[in-house]
């Protein structure tokens, strides 16, 4: 008992109860219940979800990634490029956008490590240079800023059924969100590395004292972290059979804050990828469920930001609570 | 421990109920086809959706949002209108996967993106929802299922902005894009640099910062420098900034500037000759127009034979804009 009440995700899940309440009561009647809504929002959910574990792994392990969201342009253009100018198969550019991906996490954690600053400034750097070299070569290639024609690549049928096939109404990603959350909750809770990582962010130098190769546990997660960012890349660029240069723009705030819903501190060292799951989940909901609630777009964000103070506030209260139950 | 248990089975009894109640309500029936209500059917309980690609800082879509509420009031049909925060098309697609979702009895979509955005339009389309495109998305919306188009055709329009602009005699042209990532402005600045070099000029594509203007007019100023005597914007949003950096470069008179759209600041602009003329599409009407149409389709099962329903371009210049100018304040033009 004692165990399941000290878990960070528990906010998140009463957060995620109590967003999924009020918009069935508020907004049930148009659509929000019905399989088809609730695809919608697994999809966002399940797409920032795949982000928002890495996120919070690296997070933990104490240090920021604001370059995926630039990563997602850069690697889905990749794809595209690669399909659309070269006539490569698609499995073949998304290999190499994966390399790509891994390339910039490995930059990022050199950067990082060797020279001791910020990782919110080395990967800020990071974020603009990605993105201002996808618009470049883009349009230096091509002329335009979107490149489509995916349909067409060689072997795209197979990628579609991996990356962008449904089953029923619901998204196939929804099944890899749930295969990689599984897959980091086990690493992170019942493996060695697991343990260096919350060391790592928590208490680096007792865990260096302690023989944890600190540095290369970060640079591990920022190439993680690049690699997801890539996933979605893949997802998006199949799905949508094409890329533009701006996609993704926005991504990396948006996975901090799903990793912050589910009681991951900004800090490091504490945290947990399930609640981080469920905080992109709290977003999706969020983000869709303003629309079924007919709110008329301008006061949008106003609903969003609303909406997640409140998420925060009722994740905090619940553990607030817990710990006081506790004793 | 034991007000904990109890109050952990209020909390699961919470939900339970909940779920039990919202469930049962209702759905509305799935409309598979347009199913004309009789003549005398009230439009009150007629429901359209409207998800476009217009940023809520361009003053351009406020316009369109304007001639929707209108239309809305006029025929007293309900409808929502949506637009994403950036120019995102996996964020427009899927709000318009949320609206397809709620079953209205029309959608009118913008379609900037149609790789992006094909998916969720042929959804909304084999779900059986009449589907109206706004703005762009002229040359593909017949093999998405769209019913009918509502804009101008961007290339043609270009290039007419392109012949303007070599009569007066530029030779070296600046097309400046305020949304990257947007097949339309990419075909207008085509158009026209097709237009100017076909009357033996040259020119490039400047890409600025919508959201910053202070981005864009720099950016202008620094391009000035290349011996550039022509320039056209896409949008009053450039517009501004490419007129903030003549005036500041000391260039404005030398230097012909055009754009497309109004608003205000454009439309004074050209009466006292700090711009050549600005390209008008009228998305007023791109606005008011769909709402009608598919009001009309789904009370009578009547809508216009298809094709592109033209609201431009047209031109304003000096000799036309002072009449322009009281519509415009109104939000109307």
């Amino acid at each position: 008992m004692r165990r399941i009440l000290n878990r960070p995700e528990l906010g998140a899940a009463f957060g995620v109860v109590a967003v999924w309440l009020f918009f069935a009561s508020y907004a049930g009647g148009s659509g929000f219940l019905s399989p088809a809504g609730a695809a919608t929002y697994l999809e966002i959910a399940s797409e920032l979800g795949l982000l928002a574990v890495a996120v919070s792994m690296l997070m933990i392990a104490g240090e920021f990634d604001l370059s995926v969201g630039s990563t997602i342009a850069a690697c889905g253009m990749t794809i595209s490029l690669l399909c659309d100018r070269l006539g490569w198969s698609i499995w073949a550019a998304i290999a190499v956008a994966a390399v790509l991906s891994l390339c910039v996490g490995l930059a990022n954690g050199l950067v990082v490590t060797r020279t001791k600053l910020p990782s919110f400034i080395v990967t800020l750097g990071t974020l603009f240079i990605l993105s201002g070299s996808t618009i470049g070569v883009t349009r230096l290639v091509t002329g335009r800023t979107q490149v489509g024609g995916l349909r067409q690549a060689l072997h795209y049928g197979s990628a579609e059924a991996l990356f962008a096939s449904r089953i029923g109404v619901f998204s196939v990603s929804i099944l890899w969100w749930i295969g990689i959350t599984v897959l980091a909750s086990w690493v992170l809770l019942r493996t060695r590395f697991g343990n260096w990582i919350f060391g790592a962010g928590g208490a680096p130098d007792a865990a260096r004292n302690l023989g944890v190769p600190v540095a290369r546990v970060k640079i591990a997660m920022f190439m993680t972290t690049s690699l997801c960012a890539c996933l979605i890349a893949t997802f998006q660029a199949v799905k949508f059979t094409g890329s533009d240069v701006l996609r993704g723009t926005g991504k990396e705030l948006e996975a901090i804050l799903a990793a912050v819903l589910g009681g991951t501190l900004l800090t490091g060292g504490h945290g947990s990828v399930l609640g981080a799951a469920l905080g992109a989940l709290i977003f999706g909901m969020v983000q869709q469920g303003i629309v079924f609630a007919g709110v008329d777009s301008d006061w949008y964000k106003v609903f969003l930001g609303a909406m997640l103070i409140g998420a925060v506030l009722v994740n905090t209260y619940v553990r607030g609570w817990m710990v006081e139950a506790r004793r | 421990m034991r007000s904990q248990r109890f109050r952990a089975v209020m909390a699961c009894l919470a939900v339970v109920l909940a779920t039990a109640c919202t469930k049962s309500e209702p759905s509305a029936p799935a409309q598979q086809a347009p199913a004309p209500q009789a003549p005398s059917a009230p439009r009150k309980n007629i429901t359209l959706a409207v998800v476009t690609h217009g940023q809520a800082s361009d003053t351009f879509w406020s316009v369109v949002k304007n001639g929707v509420n209108n239309a809305a009031q006029d025929l007293g049909v309900t409808v929502t209108y949506n637009a994403p925060q950036t120019f995102d098309m996996v964020a427009m697609s899927r709000l318009i996967d949320a609206e397809v979702a709620k079953k209205p009895d029309g959608l009118v979509v913008s379609i900037p993106d149609p790789e992006a955005l094909s998916r969720s339009i042929k959804a909304a389309v084999d779900a059986g929802i009449p589907v109206i495109s706004i703005n762009s998305g002229s040359d593909v919306y017949k093999q998405l299922g769209v019913l009918l188009h509502v804009g101008q055709t961007e290339y043609e329009a270009g290039a007419g902005g392109g012949e303007k602009m070599a009569a007066t005699g530029v030779k070296n042209v600046l097309c400046v894009n305020h949304e990257v990532g947007n097949a339309s402005l990419d075909l207008r600045c085509k158009g026209f640099l097709d237009a100017v070099a076909k009357a033996g000029g040259t020119g490039r594509v400047l890409s600025v910062n919508a959201a910053d203007p202070t981005d864009s007019q720099q950016k202008v100023s620094a391009a000035l420098s290349g011996g550039v005597d022509g320039i056209l914007t896409l949008g009053p949003l450039s517009s501004n900034a490419a007129l903030a950096a003549l005036k500041q470069g000391g260039s404005l008179g030398k230097v012909k500037l055009g754009t497309f759209d109004l608003t205000p600041d454009v439309l004074s602009g050209i009466q006292g000759g700090e711009l050549e003329f600005a390209i008008d599409q009228q998305q007023y009407l791109q606005g008011y127009l769909p709402i009608v149409l598919l009001t009309q389709y789904k009370q009578f099962g009547v809508l216009p034979a298809g094709g592109v329903l033209p609201t431009g371009p047209g031109f304003v210049t000096r000799e036309t804009a002072a009449r322009v100018i009281e519509l415009s304040k109104q939000g109307i033009r």
